[in-house]
């Protein structure tokens, strides 16, 4: 009875249940669905201005960004950091995530340890990284000094230290996802049950080979996952730039442009607002055609 | 191989889960530890299998005193209560991979596990993924691959536990089937009675860490040492009638019914308190003048083949088997004869066999 009374209730006032949903659609229509197709509508719009003038309709932006040498270092410079951080990342992440899932005395504050990064802000620890590189006092150099490695100008006060700028943000980027990584496995790592481990241990496994023959096959699913998310997230890297040389891309001002950097430099510095566009719809096109495959991959080891 | 338990004992803290535990499993058999939840059979064998250290107390397998040695120098198969079975490997891959750990050349790694699937019908499925097994493919894939490395001991930890009924009585059969095949020294931990009583050589019931009594499944049944023992093994469970002697006869504790029964020991102490055990089976309705007590027949219950019926004896209730021949109906009174099989006297203290 009571069911039926309140399907004739909505039935009677089709519009309510739509009134609740506004507020929600309306924040997901401002900001998400309108940028997302302006942005498309841009990317076509030729010498589009932010006054909304612009000269004519074409694939003229994507010409454009796609022939220019700055893009196509830029997609060099996200290439390599993505292709650097993420595996790196990964293969760090499991085997801290490994040292944390143990059982012993103040694990505790090893894994608030590993966690802070999380916490903090990636720019205010970036500044403060800035100084561990320093080539004349930094501690990078001191340590690597006792091991009497010559000093080495990661910041690059001259054009010849330049290449070292990519590795000072690959660092950095690795010790920004390395939490979120550690976390979601640490939690793959505790959905794995200890009875596996117990088999194989009576099956006279050492703890190397359980590592490689069960742990890492049964936590691949969470592998992936994390590999996914930081591989969407640091094809975005433009954060993890800007601490070093006060806004600039690496020491020469463009040697350290990542597509998203380009993409503001575009944007906010050259106001070309079209091209910005289409160089961000090629960006989400590279994403999408890594998420893809990552998928098929993923797909293709689940049991 | 011969398993030989001396003053085994587990605890956890204050708790004694297993207590001064002493017995000797034969070689070649299939015994089960049986015992209700929490009696310690599990730790019992995980203490075999090496995955728990022993507080107190010696394991020795034939002449080798295990106690310390770790789980995999033992030599001892393990199939784990849910399997076990690595979800990322195939079947072939599972049952093979205690070889792969002691580096087997892979040809010969692959013959032998095809040949362990063969054992435990699971050759046509040998590609497969544990996930798109059946519980009962599954557990024979985990007796495979416990049984591949020839262990000396093979454990088996409430192995039917997770499977339908109609599933449990063909893989009980299975067990035994593989076990006699390959004649390997078997332990199983269970807490059902009739799957310990079904396929065993031996029982070994246990009751809170302590031993209760270690026997045939037949001569536990019709001997046991004590009321918990008696009251564990049979369905329907033995009827408990709570009385005391007099004149060397029972009588039932508010005096209405005097059971007469030839068996029982002479120079019972007269009042004492004692429990009498009769199995359902053990009373028959008597068609003569002499019978060892009366009672009125309370309800009958069509079993199929016999009928169940419930007699009062004054306050008390008890359970046994009528043909279906016999006619008296619900209110009506019947004579009784007692069986020399399945009619026990307990003291009521104790619990202790008389």
């Amino acid at each position: 009875m009571k069911k039926e009374r309140e399907a004739r209730y909505i039935f009677n006032r089709p519009l309510e249940p739509l009134l609740y949903l506004i507020p929600f659609a309306l924040g997901l229509l401002v900001f998400t669905v309108y940028p997302v197709v302006n942005v498309v509508i841009m990317a076509f719009k030729e010498g589009y201005r932010l006054s909304g003038n612009f000269k004519g309709v074409g694939l003229g932006n994507f010409t454009y960004v796609l022939n220019s040498a700055d893009f196509r270092s830029a997609i060099g410079n996200t290439f390599i950091y993505v292709f650097t951080v993420v595996p790196i990342a990964t293969v760090l992440a499991i085997l801290i995530a490994n040292l944390l899932n143990q059982k012993i005395k103040g694990i505790a504050i090893f894994q608030t340890a590993y966690f802070l990064p999380m916490v903090t802000s990636s720019i205010a620890v970036g500044l403060s990284w800035r100084y561990l590189f320093n080539k004349e006092f930094g501690v990078i150099n001191y340590v690597l000094g006792l091991f009497g490695v010559d000093k080495i100008d990661w910041l690059g006060a001259t054009a010849g230290s330049a290449p070292w700028n990519i590795v000072v943000v690959i660092i950095f980027g690795i010790w920004n996802i390395l939490p979120f990584t550690i976390i979601l496995l640490l939690s793959g790592l505790q959905n794995i049950d200890p009875m596996y481990y117990t088999a194989a241990k009576v099956d006279g496994a050492n703890s190397t080979k359980i590592f490689f023959r069960i742990t890492v096959p049964l936590l691949a699913p969470t592998i992936f996952l994390t590999m996914l998310i930081n591989m969407i997230s640091t094809f975005k890297v433009y954060n993890e730039i800007i601490p070093f040389w006060s806004g600039k891309a690496g020491v020469l001002g463009n040697n350290l442009y990542t597509i998203v950097y380009y993409i503001k430099e575009l944007f906010y510095s050259k106001q070309q607002l079209g091209r910005a566009a289409a160089a961000s719809i090629i960006l989400f096109f590279i994403i999408l055609c890594f998420t893809l495959i990552q998928r098929y991959i993923q797909k293709k080891t689940t049991y | 191989m011969r398993v030989k338990i001396e003053n085994l004992t587990k605890r956890f803290g204050d708790f004694t889960a297993v207590d001064h535990f002493n017995m000797t499993f034969e070689d070649g058999q299939l015994v089960a530890l049986l015992g209700p939840s929490g009696c310690g059979k599990s730790t019992m064998l995980n203490m075999l299998s090496g995955i728990l250290p022993v507080t107190e107390g010696k394991i020795y397998f034939d002449e080798d005193d295990v106690t310390n040695m770790p789980p995999q120098d033992r030599g001892v198969g393990l199939v784990f209560q849910n399997y076990a079975l690595y979800p990322h490997m195939s079947v072939l891959e599972n049952i093979a991979f205690p070889l792969e750990i002691q580096k087997v050349p892979k040809a010969e790694r692959k013959k032998r596990a095809m040949e362990m699937a063969a054992l435990v019908h699971v050759e046509q499925l040998v590609d497969r993924k544990p996930s798109a097994l059946s519980g009962g493919q599954q557990q024979r894939v985990a007796i495979a691959r416990a049984l591949i490395k020839s262990p000396r001991l093979l454990l088996l930890d409430e192995p039917l536990s997770n499977l339908d009924a109609r599933l449990r009585l063909e893989m009980r059969e299975e067990i035994r089937r593989i076990q006699v095949k390959t004649g390997v020294t078997t332990i199983f931990v269970t807490h059902d009675q009739e799957e310990a009583m079904s396929i065993c050589d031996r029982i070994v019931l246990m009751k809170d860490g302590v031993l209760q009594q270690q026997d045939g499944p037949q001569e536990l049944y019709d001997s046991p040492a004590n009321l918990f023992v008696a009251n564990f093994l049979g369905n329907p469970p033995i009827n408990n009638l709570h009385g005391f002697i007099k004149d060397g006869a029972f009588v039932t504790r508010d005096g209405a019914v005097t059971i007469r029964y030839r068996n029982f020991p002479k120079e019972l102490p007269e009042g004492r308190r004692v429990i009498l055990g009769i199995r359902a089976e053990a009373a028959i309705i008597s068609n003569n003048d002499t019978h060892d007590f009366t009672s009125v027949i309370k309800t009958r219950y069509t079993m199929g083949k016999e009928e169940l019926a419930f007699l009062n004896l004054g306050d008390q209730e008890m359970r046994v088997y009528l043909s279906n021949e016999h006619e008296s109906a619900p209110g009506s009174e019947a004579s009784f004869h007692l069986r020399s099989k399945g009619v026990f006297l307990f003291d009521e203290e104790t619990g202790a066999r008389l």
